[in-house]
């Protein structure tokens, strides 16, 4: 009798409570929508009235994607801006923050991960006089700019290297989920890794998270067991490289310089450098030219580079990426010009043609040498 | 093929060094009638604690000590919680994990670049004992591992013959099935407790460490990445013993390693490969120990159940 009356209570409580709970969302929403419908359009914001806010997807730390964002961000701050930032939030945290941010008079905002795509498009329709900017995102209007960098680029001179490095003629490439955009770097580095040595091939593992140390050093580790001698990886920490280097395999970092890091095995890596790119972006905003239009930044706007080549690399490494790089910037070189072969050996780039931007942000097929899967992956 | 085994199990032991240590000390609390589900907040201060000692003091003594000391610290705030003031010993371990974790990352924010020096890692890293290290398929597993690993081995047979085959050994079953008949018994209740909860942070400190100054090797924030929760999990796999802990702890590591060995090498049916999602080898240890949890009620074996005062506050009025 006790027990039921208990649960009887339980029960109550628990209905009350989501009453309550679906009172307060219904309301929320009703002054959102108020607030949104406001007849008001985008107009340029002086220097001195821009409030900016950056959004990261992970932890900023000392390394990796967000911490070249971050870099950025305190060139702005530098340059006399109003900026702030927030890191380490989920997609689906992401509205929430936003919004708190707007309330408190941001009004330019740069959402750093892919995930926060539909969260943008919803709130720049809310929020129609805030400046939305979102990084490898593939939808843009009004006031939603999508900007991102070719870091496949980057990825062909750093595969140049490590091609170059390799002795087992195996590198290991640690990755996070099978989206366009790393299969994109995966290609670009493999196409690096074969044009130095088409012997190479790239085993692909899948950590299935953007962060998650210790996974990424069994991933390091399981690469090294297998005889990579190179190791690479396209996420936020060098966790992977760092415990391969116990066994002795050479390093290449991912966004930032891992020089600091990983002195002995540092080989090079493909890096942001932003400073630029933001200071331009929110100078379009003061004097009204700024556009939401897909901005693909390569190696020839500096926005993606290749690292200083350390003295690990193999000799002659640094000049013949240096050459590359200056050919890519000449556009003598197209890394994703034809003809390149799938990894059935099919031939998917004809001679003579290349992919089209919008081929590459869909990319969902790996080039030949690519050891790994996409579908089963995850 | 045989050194690739080898060398698999190699990878696998390490990795479940750090959850051995951790279900080993939540065992001895668990034991005293103590359910800590602050095992994930130890790990990640004692994580912490052990590399910022390391990396000041290039000792890991020092900083294996310190980590386990911090975690023993982190346990007391459940011990004086759960024991002294009877709250529901749920609430106050999930309290605690995210207490500490939080704790930890705030601390460690301005720690993410730094590494253990040289010499550090070169003292706690594989020890390679020739001959025996090139034996084929076990010899890279046993022979050639850090000494981490080696005393998670020990401290898991001191545990068994401990609680197996001590005096102590037996009045912490007691307490742990039932106090009131312990402090009949005129065991103090109250002391095994503080003790044994106090073992088991010091424990899971020992193991947080094993991620910095080991396997990562270096602070990185929320670096425990819920193997604290997985060690919760093993405490059930390995139906409270110490011995089995071993086993269930590897086992744990080694599914970590098969999540690649199975993207490399699909199943292949009939000409049509089959990759197993990483998901699934996720979930593996939580679905296994839900069996086991199934097997175990089923089952009429008395030494396989949960002690019975588990998660129970003892009112010594109501005796």
């Amino acid at each position: 009798m006790k027990k039921f009356k208990f649960g009887a209570l339980l029960l109550a409580l628990v209905l009350a409570l989501s009453l309550a709970l679906s009172g307060c969302s219904s309301d929320d929403k009703d002054s959102g929508t108020d607030g949104g419908s406001d007849a008001a359009t985008l107009a340029p914001i002086a220097k001195e009235d821009q409030k900016i806010a950056f959004i990261y997807g992970s932890a900023v730390g000392e390394e990796g994607y967000s911490y070249a964002h971050d870099l950025g961000r305190a060139a702005l701050a530098e340059a006399g801006y109003d900026v702030t930032y927030v890191e380490g939030i989920e997609d689906a945290q992401f509205e929430k923050t936003v919004r708190d941010l707007i309330e408190q008079g941001y009004n330019v905002i740069f959402a750093t991960s892919y995930g926060y795509g539909t969260y943008c498009e919803k709130l720049a329709e809310e929020y129609p006089t805030v400046y939305f900017n979102h990084a490898t995102g593939d939808v843009y209007k009004d006031n939603l700019g999508v900007y991102m960098g070719r870091l496949y680029e980057s990825e062909y001179l750093a595969g140049m290297a490590a091609g170059l490095k390799t002795e087992s003629n195996k590198i290991g490439f640690v990755a996070s989920f099978p989206i366009p955009e790393v299969i994109t770097q995966i290609n670009g580095f493999t196409l690096g890794v074969r044009a130095v040595n088409p012997d190479a091939v790239v085993n692909v593992y899948w950590t299935g998270s953007w962060y998650d140390p210790q996974l990424e050093a069994t991933a390091g580790l399981e690469l090294a067991n297998t005889g990579n001698d190179v190791v690479m990886s396209y996420l936020d920490t060098m966790s992977a490289q760092i415990a391969a280097a116990e066994k002795g395999v050479w390093a290449i970092g991912c966004s930032t310089s891992g020089a600091e890091v990983l002195p002995d095995y540092y080989l090079t890596a493909p890096i942001f450098v932003w400073a630029e790119f933001y200071l331009s972006c929110v100078e379009s905003i003061a004097d009204g030219t700024w556009s939401p239009e897909r901005q693909f930044l390569g190696l020839d706007t500096g926005t993606v580079d290749i690292d200083t080549l350390t003295a690990n690399n193999a000799s002659g490494a640094a000049e013949q990426v240096a050459e590359a790089k200056q050919k890519i910037i000449d556009g003598d070189l197209v890394v994703f010009g034809g003809p390149i072969k799938d990894q059935s050996g099919e031939v998917r780039i004809a001679e003579g043609t290349a992919l089209t931007d919008a081929e590459i942000l869909t990319m969902d097929w790996f080039v030949e040498g690519v050891n790994g899967n996409i579908s089963g992956s995850n | 093929m045989m050194n690739d085994i080898g060398l698999f199990l190699q990878t696998a032991i390490i990795m479940g060094t750090p959850m051995l240590y951790a279900t080993l000390g939540e065992i001895l609390a668990e034991r005293s009638g103590s359910l800590n589900l602050g095992v994930e907040g130890m790990m990640m201060t004692g994580a912490l604690a052990g590399f910022l000692v390391g990396t000041t003091t290039n000792s890991p003594l020092l900083a294996v000590l310190c980590a386990g000391l911090v975690g023993a610290m982190g346990s007391m705030i459940f011990a004086v919680l759960t024991v002294s003031l009877k709250a529901n010993q749920l609430v106050a371990g999930f309290v605690l994990t995210i207490f500490l974790s939080g704790l930890a990352n705030l601390i460690g924010s301005g720690y993410g670049n730094s590494t253990l020096p040289k010499t550090f890692t070169s003292k706690i890293s594989a020890i390679h004992i020739p001959g025996l290290s090139e034996i084929p398929l076990l010899g890279p597993a046993i022979f050639e591992q850090s000494i981490l690993v080696y005393l998670g081995i020990l401290t898991a047979v001191v545990l068994w013959l401990y609680m197996n085959k001590t005096r102590f050994g037996l009045s912490l079953r007691v307490v742990g099935e039932n106090p009131s008949f312990a402090d009949n018994a005129g065991i103090p209740v109250t002391l095994y407790k503080y003790v044994h909860i106090g073992a088991g942070g010091f424990l899971a400190g020992v193991g947080g460490s094993c991620l910095t100054l080991l396997i990562v090797p270096r602070w990185m924030e929320s670096i425990t990445a819920g193997m604290g929760w997985i060690s919760i999990a093993l405490v059930i796999f390995a139906l409270w013993s110490p011995a089995r802990a071993v086993f269930g702890a590897y086992f744990f590591g080694a599914l970590r390693g098969l999540v690649f060995k199975l993207q490399s090498a699909p199943i292949t049916i009939s000409g049509k490969a089959f990759y197993i999602p990483a998901q699934i080898l996720d979930l593996l240890p939580y679905l296994m120990t839900i069996l086991v949890l199934v097997l175990i009620t089923l089952g009429k074996r008395k030494e396989n159940r949960p002690p019975l005062w588990l998660c129970r506050p003892y009112f010594r009025e109501d005796r």
